[in-house]
């Protein structure tokens, strides 16, 4: 028999969903109906993303500290405590090709000699755990540009040197001078840090064998593995960028947000910031299905339901140069076709001066629950595939992440 | 022998810390060493793996600030001072 048809995905039910915000992570739990927030942890700390490893319940908290750097912070009993983990440090000799902010100065600067950097870790900006197949596996994507990985459940993480090394990125930076050319671009989520490097925010690990990954880097694409990370290959092809001078080139794509089908893992999709993309053949070929007549193109995160490949979600923006809420309404759109058709859904949700952004990690579904959270503190759910709303909150901080647990 | 003071909030992370913590050294970068071998981990709060001084944690060195954030390498006198303080963020 296949190994594909020995795999049987068992969706779970979560009463449990976790925010990572500006001011600190926060579990809101779901007792006799109701959803109920607990008092919010590391206090006044942003956290760029949380989430719990289903292997064996650890919550996970990426601290995003403005002052004291990101780390790392885990809980053991369900949210109770937190401790720190483990730094993830970049090794000496992980270098990149510096890439200047474009503006004049940097258009001055054009045609001058490639300078390298040495990579310093700036944002741990997703978590991506493997199966059971491989206990204590962890992925961390971050900025500048690099995976890490723990074996250990945490207690040490180490870069993949294969995937920083990668051709597309110039070469092996630890052994000398740039042997390729560089097709990664910097994402705009770095330049609060000061630089502008790539980012790597989606970790997708299949889970019939947690050896074949894909990541998704701004601003470059999306890469796969199939040896647990030893080798990487560029998984592009369909995508169309619209921004450049040709938009079927090889690399140069922003991905906002890659995710997976758990029940039916050849099925991706992708919001993109050229729009929606779907792959039924596990990114070997990716098509665009946007529909702008109802809003359905542009927007950072995107959800996949969990036994339906079919559906999906994503909660619209006007455009590239707005980055507002169409017509001043907020509204999720969902597919329940693959991609052909989108339908919209704005009941409970509201529909005038509305200015609220959703992060490309801030909406998640589960089941028949669908969550979302923007960065002006409003958090909604819907307990029927996305097609009413109920508001859970109204004053939060600015929401990173919403995971259900 | 010099004196590191800091700001409180490095208390939450180090709750044996101690404030005008004597701590051996003669430049910068042996103080924070020192003080990274009596708090493990405390090198990664107030800089990077490289050793920059992270862009909103601020060292002053009696009432000046360092001039070297890359390797720290600013003298200490043993009746030094060290303030450890966080940049002004604002939101």
């Amino acid at each position: 028999m296949e190994k594909r048809f020995r795999f049987i995905y068992l969706s779970p039910m979560s009463d449990q969903i976790l925010l990572a915000t500006k001011k600190g992570t926060l579990i809101i739990d779901r007792k006799n109906g109701r959803w109920t927030l607990r008092p919010i942890a590391q206090p006044g700390m942003a956290v760029s993303y949380a989430a719990r490893d289903p292997r064996d319940g650890t919550l996970w908290a990426c601290m995003d500290n403005a002052h004291w750097g990101p780390a790392l912070m885990r809980s053991n009993d369900g949210g109770a405590t937190w401790k720190d983990a483990s730094r993830v440090v970049y090794p000496k000799g992980a270098r990149y090709i510096e890439q200047l902010i474009p503006d004049p100065k940097a258009m001055e600067e054009a045609g001058k000699p490639i300078a390298y950097k040495q990579a310093a870790l700036m944002k741990i900006w997703a978590l991506g755990f493997a199966g059971k197949d491989q206990p204590g596996v962890i992925h961390a994507g971050t900025l500048p540009g690099g995976l890490f990985t723990t074996r250990d459940g945490g207690e040490s993480w180490e870069l993949n040197r294969p995937l920083w090394n990668h051709e597309s990125r110039g070469g092996d930076l630890f052994a000398g001078g740039a042997t390729s050319k560089n097709q990664w671009g910097g994402t705009p989520a770095a330049m609060a840090y000061g630089e502008f490097v790539p980012g790597i925010h989606s970790v997708v690990v299949d889970p019939r064998d947690s050896n074949h990954f894909y990541v998704a880097i701004s601003c470059a694409g999306v890469l796969e593995t199939r040896d647990g990370g030893k080798s990487w290959a560029g998984a592009n092809r369909g995508m169309l960028n619209d921004y450049l001078p040709n938009p079927e080139a090889e690399w140069g794509h922003d991905p906002h947000l890659v995710a997976l089908c758990p029940s039916q893992p050849d099925r991706l999709w992708q919001q993109n910031h050229s729009g929606i993309f779907t792959s039924e053949d596990g990114a070997r070929n990716w098509k665009r299905v946007s529909q702008k007549d109802v809003g359905a193109h542009f927007g950072f995160p995107i959800a996949a339901a969990d036994k339906d490949a079919r559906i999906a979600w994503v909660v619209p923006l006007q455009s590239d140069q707005a980055r507002m809420t169409l017509g001043g309404g907020l509204f999720v759109a969902r597919t329940s076709d693959g991609g052909a058709t989108w339908q919209s859904f704005r009941e409970g949700l509201p529909q005038e001066h509305c200015y609220d952004v959703i992060y490309r990690h801030a909406l998640d579904a589960c089941g028949d629950r669908v969550c979302f959270g923007s960065t002006t503190g409003n958090l909604y759910i819907s307990e029927d595939r996305g097609e009413t709303w109920l508001c859970i909150g109204n004053n939060l901080p600015p929401i990173h992440s919403v995971r259900f647990a | 022998m010099p004196r590191v003071s800091f700001t409180r909030h490095l208390q939450t992370f180090f709750p044996t810390l101690k404030m005008g913590e004597e701590v051996p050294g003669a430049t910068v970068r042996e103080v924070i060493a020192e003080l990274e071998k009596r708090f493990p981990g405390f090198a990664l709060y107030v800089g990077d793996e490289t050793g920059r001084l992270r862009r909103h944690v601020n060292f002053f060195v009696g009432e000046e600030p360092i001039c070297d954030r890359e390797s720290l390498s600013d003298a200490v006198s043993p009746s030094d001072e060290l303030f450890i303080l966080q940049a002004l963020s604002g939101g």
